[in-house]
């Protein structure tokens, strides 16, 4: 299992960059023979594909500790980290978007936006929440920050869930339907994690454990005569 | 000016030519070319006063007013009684029965009663009328409407001298629209004029658009437009027409006050707390283009809000 897990990395890579290649291919399509490939108001549509990929990226990228010690999939770990960065690869998209085709590199009037209009002051947040994160995704960095000070600086992700949710939610203008959905997602992620952390670890792998060291119990017992070997395991 | 050019003509003069012809059809096609003589010549001197790079957004708004395709127009609606997103309304209209339809009248009017589809616009000439159309949400399309000046309109429902406002009502068919078996907005929709917003003569209630007869998304068979406000002023698929004294309440200043107001006035120079309204995006334009005050139909009604807080009265 974990072995083919292993394997498909460069599968997931790929698979991960579909929605980028569906939305570059109906730009293209836009701009010579598909005037409707992605709507009437192409921008707009574009701007909306990425925000929600984005939030997509940052749910499975969330999901990916919760899964792991839930089925015990342990090296799904090995997807973390490029799940994050194609959250922000996203994300960087999106914002392009924002002030490359949306704007035209309109400085003022988007300094204006930012300062107007929650929703884009709290995307913008989001959007810097999440650069610290990429510019210190490399192991060289978890080596020089030290693994505690490195995993207090990636809960971020945490805040960047929220306000990027929050982001969306502020966006609509009446039918809330679909962001609160996001929201009941990333609280639930979010939550697992506050139950972890003060009601204990997840009851699966408690119970795992606990067979787990029966079993080696029982080995132990079994293997009483061959010395402290059985306990090296 | 129809000669052929000499090839040596600044582009910025060949555009400007441009402007001048595809604004008279424009303002032909409106029915105001007579009173805008003064206005035209204004507007080309700007746009040939104007450096190439800021030039193409000041004169965006006198650019070519090329209608939008009709493809554009019907499958990207905002119309949430089929749904919240730009493609339901298309999406979800087919089951929506336009025919046959009943137009109630009432309230401070000497021609109250049920007026059938046929013999409200019976005895009126359609004519055609090539209008911007400005979304709250800093879009906008040009359409080519047809239908029957609301002025013409009320005067046979003959209004009593107390008729200060109209308002109006759209459908309310849960069964046959998706959107209304969720409570986004408190159904039915309801919209208002002030009397005489109601009678100007831009206001136009549209029953075709393209020759053709409204599409379901459009709000068929009968729809309310004001080009100079926000297009949600423009009610859909209307069943009441009622006269009052007193200004109704309307949907969306209902369901968010501080957002939506009363007059609805197309400004480029009060925010939305949402949206910017400086700018908007032309359906099929990549660059924003500036918003112009009343959606460029201040000549026609600018007077009706002398003396108004535009600030206040949003």
């Amino acid at each position: 299992m974990s072995n083919v897990l292993t394997r498909l990395k460069p599968v997931a890579f790929v698979v991960c960059l579909v929605p980028a290649a569906l939305l570059a291919w109906n730009f293209w399509g836009v701009t010579h023979d598909r005037p409707e490939a992605l709507g009437a108001d192409p921008v707009r549509e574009a701007e909306i594909f990425t925000g929600l990929w984005t939030l997509r990226f940052l749910a499975i990228t969330l999901a990916v500790t919760p899964v792991r010690e839930l089925f015990g999939v342990g090296v799904l770990a090995k997807y973390r980290r490029t799940l994050g960065l194609f959250t922000f690869f996203y994300a960087c998209i999106h914002l392009s978007m924002w002030i490359g085709v949306d704007w035209f590199f309109d400085w003022r009037a988007m300094g204006g936006e930012i300062v107007k209009h929650k929703y884009i002051l709290i995307g913008m947040t989001t959007f810097v929440l999440l650069v610290p994160l990429a510019l210190t995704s490399t192991k060289a960095s978890v080596r020089r920050l030290g693994g505690a000070r490195w995993a207090r600086l990636h809960r971020l992700i945490y805040i960047a869930a929220i306000t990027g949710t929050v982001h969306y939610l502020w966006a609509v203008k009446k039918d809330t339907l679909f962001p609160l959905v996001y929201l009941f997602v990333f609280v639930v992620l979010l939550g697992f994690r506050l139950w972890e952390r003060y009601v204990g670890p997840v009851r699966l792998l408690a119970r795992r454990q606990a067979s787990r060291r029966r079993a080696t119990s029982l080995g132990r017992a079994a293997t009483t005569n061959t010395g402290p070997i059985g306990d090296a395991k | 000016m129809w000669i052929k050019r000499p090839d040596d003509v600044k582009s910025s003069e060949i555009t400007d030519e441009k402007l001048y012809i595809s604004r008279r059809r424009f303002l032909a096609a409106a029915g105001i070319l007579g009173a805008s003589g003064a206005g035209l010549l204004a507007c080309n001197t700007d746009a040939r006063g104007s450096g190439s790079a800021d030039g193409e957004v000041a004169a965006a708004g006198q650019e070519p007013e090329k209608p939008n395709t009709y493809e554009q127009i019907t499958s990207y609606n905002n119309f949430y009684e089929f749904g919240t997103d730009k493609e339901d309304p298309k999406q979800n209209s087919a089951g929506f029965h336009p025919q046959p339809w009943t137009v109630h009248v009432e309230g401070l009017c000497k021609k109250p009663g049920d007026y059938h589809f046929e013999d409200l616009i019976k005895p009126h000439k359609i004519v055609d009328r090539t209008y911007r159309l400005r979304c709250v949400e800093a879009w906008s399309m040009v359409i080519p409407w047809e239908g029957i000046p609301l002025a013409e309109m009320i005067k046979r429902f003959e209004p009593q001298p107390s008729a200060k406002f109209v308002a109006f009502t759209t459908v309310l068919r849960p069964d046959e629209m998706p959107g209304q078996r969720r409570p986004i907005l408190p159904w039915p929709y309801v919209e208002g004029l002030r009397m005489d917003e109601a009678t100007n003569d831009l206001t136009l209630m549209a029953t075709g658009l393209y020759g053709k007869p409204l599409p379901n998304q459009d709000g068929a068979p009968i729809r309310l437009i004001v080009p100079w406000k926000y297009g949600f002023k423009g009610i859909k698929s209307i069943v009441k027409i009622a006269f009052v004294d007193k200004q109704p309440a309307t949907t969306w200043n209902i369901a968010a006050p501080d957002e939506y107001g009363f007059y609805a006035n197309v400004n480029p120079e009060v925010d939305h707390p949402r949206w910017s309204q400086a700018t908007e995006r032309r359906i099929g334009e990549f660059r924003r283009r500036q918003t112009l005050m009343f959606n460029g139909y201040g000549d026609k009604v600018a007077s009706m809000y002398a003396g108004m807080d535009l600030r206040k009265n949003y």
